[in-house]
């Protein structure tokens, strides 16, 4: 199995701030890692390396074939392959979900406004939203923001798909839609990290949960390992019902 | 005692208010498009231009914004003359008002470039935007959105102050009236008149760029958010 992203002993710091130190994992084709730990662990330090949203300061990262470690790296090309969905939704707030939807594909591949509507209402049925089409970001709940997110993401047909505590702004039964969303895309055989506060999702969706502690990869394993801990962070963090 | 209003000796010069307050539509408008263009250039520069640019256009910002506008007329018109160039009254007329109403609305423009919040950046640049096609879709575009209220009331004031322009007898609106009031000498009913007319054209100018924001933009007319 060849791995879609690998980590290789990674360095970061934000001055003295030693934020990542030495965290090396990979993911392979297909595969949904969850990224687990608590607050200030550096996930989503990590998740931003991963798409070059920061720099490192030591170690490799290749993703699809970049290397994204290099300074030579094509950000742009890199962003084609690498879809992410943030806390914050990020939706821009001028346009329609579809609009949303259509701005990358007509301006980064070149499609045709037919085509890239085409492709909107494709996502946006992917993610149960196709009757939302012409609303705007604030008409919509927070789940539905989210789920338009993930489908302008999708538009893109990226190899891989961060996701950086997609739910944590929502309430359970907005939460439970979006990582519905999210089960389906694993299933269709998309390649995922997420960064979740979500323990029950991890231990069913993940095919391997990567635990964070103090900027390294304390414990990783398959999602059972969430049941019998090997270590007694893990089972602290576990324990604690975060 | 009692003051006569006579307006009646006012009437034969209808068509002279009307031609006034026509020029005086037209000034504003060109200042207005090419204020616009010329702000929102400057904005971009004094947000995201090179140290030298930003304060190129932040010493131009801070001059205008703290001169009269009636000094900057004349500094305009004679400066123009001096360079050898002749061009007519209305025209240094519309260069002086595009110079002002450029720097107020590079302040306005540069507020709403600044509101765009950062993340918006970032997920415009997650999803393999370039510079340019960022900056023309997810920050201009609601920026201008965002401070378009702030604009429309400056160009209601610069049509207003293109009155000024009568001191280097440009044709519009005040000219006329001076004109009138000296042939008249019905002074205070003359710019009563005239106050009238201006009172009409803000409204016209309100409503037009009201109208306009509506044709542009989409959700503020479908949320039916006030312009
Ligand atoms: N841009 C930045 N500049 C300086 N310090 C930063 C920056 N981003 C993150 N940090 C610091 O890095 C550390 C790890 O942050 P990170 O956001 O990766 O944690 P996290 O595991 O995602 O936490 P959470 O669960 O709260 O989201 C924190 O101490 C944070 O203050
Ligand atoms: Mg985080």
């Amino acid at each position: 199995m060849s791995a879609v992203v690998k980590l290789s002993n990674v360095h970061k710091s934000f001055g003295t701030n030693k934020v990542l130190d030495g965290v090396s994992f990979e993911v392979g084709r297909g595969e949904v890692a969850a990224v687990i730990g608590q607050s200030g662990s550096g996930k989503s330090t990590a998740l931003r390396c991963i798409n070059a949203l920061e720099t490192i300061d030591g170690g490799t990262i290749d993703v699809c074939g970049h290397a994204v470690h290099d300074a030579k790296l094509d950000r742009r090309s890199l962003r084609r392959d690498v879809g992410i969905v943030f806390q914050s939704y990020n939706l821009f707030p001028h346009l329609t979900a579809e609009q949303n939807i259509m701005l990358a594909p007509t301006c980064v591949k070149n499609k045709s406004k037919a085509e890239a509507r085409d492709l909107a209402h494709d996502v946006l049925r992917r993610v149960g939203l196709a009757e939302k089409a012409d609303h705007f970001p604030e008409q919509l709940s927070g789940g539905q923001q989210q789920r338009v997110a993930i489908a302008r993401s999708l538009a893109m047909q990226p190899k891989l798909m961060l996701f950086d505590e997609v739910t944590s702004a929502l309430d359970p039964q907005l939460t439970g839609e979006v990582l519905k969303v999210m089960e389906d895309l694993a299933r269709g055989g998309m390649t995922m990290i997420l960064v979740t506060h979500e323990m029950a999702f991890a231990r069913k969706v993940a095919s391997q949960v990567v635990y964070m502690h103090k900027g390294k990869v304390w414990e990783t394993g398959p999602g059972a390992m969430l049941d019998k801990p090997n270590t007694a962070e893990l089972a602290d963090f576990v324990g604690s019902g975060l | 005692m009692t003051y006569q209003f006579d307006f009646s000796s006012l009437l034969a010069y209808w068509p002279e208010f009307l031609q006034g307050a026509w020029l005086t539509l037209q000034l504003s408008a060109v200042s207005t498009v090419a204020g616009f263009i010329v702000g929102t250039l400057c904005a971009i520069g004094r947000s995201d231009g090179p140290p030298w640019v930003k304060f190129l256009v932040g010493s131009y910002v801070e001059i205008i914004r703290n001169t009269p506008l009636l000094v900057q007329v004349f500094i305009v018109y004679f400066g123009i003359a001096t360079l050898g160039v002749r061009v007519s009254a209305n025209t240094a007329a519309v260069v002086a008002l595009v110079v002002n109403v450029g720097a107020y609305t590079c302040e306005i423009v540069r507020a709403g470039l600044e509101s765009v919040h950062k993340s918006q950046l970032e997920a415009a640049d997650c999803l393999g935007l370039s510079k340019p096609q960022i900056y023309w879709h997810v920050v201009i575009r609601p920026a201008i959105e965002r401070v378009y209220p702030a604009l429309t009331s400056q160009y209601v004031l610069l049509m207003l102050a293109s009155s000024i322009t009568s001191q280097i007898s440009a044709e519009e609106l005040t000219a006329v009236a001076n004109r009138i009031q000296s042939d008249t000498f019905r002074s205070f009913e003359t710019y009563i008149v005239v106050g009238i007319i201006y009172l009409a054209l803000s409204f016209v100018v309100r409503i037009a760029l009201w109208l306009f924001g509506l044709a542009v933009f989409v959700r503020k007319r479908k949320l039916g958010t006030a312009l």
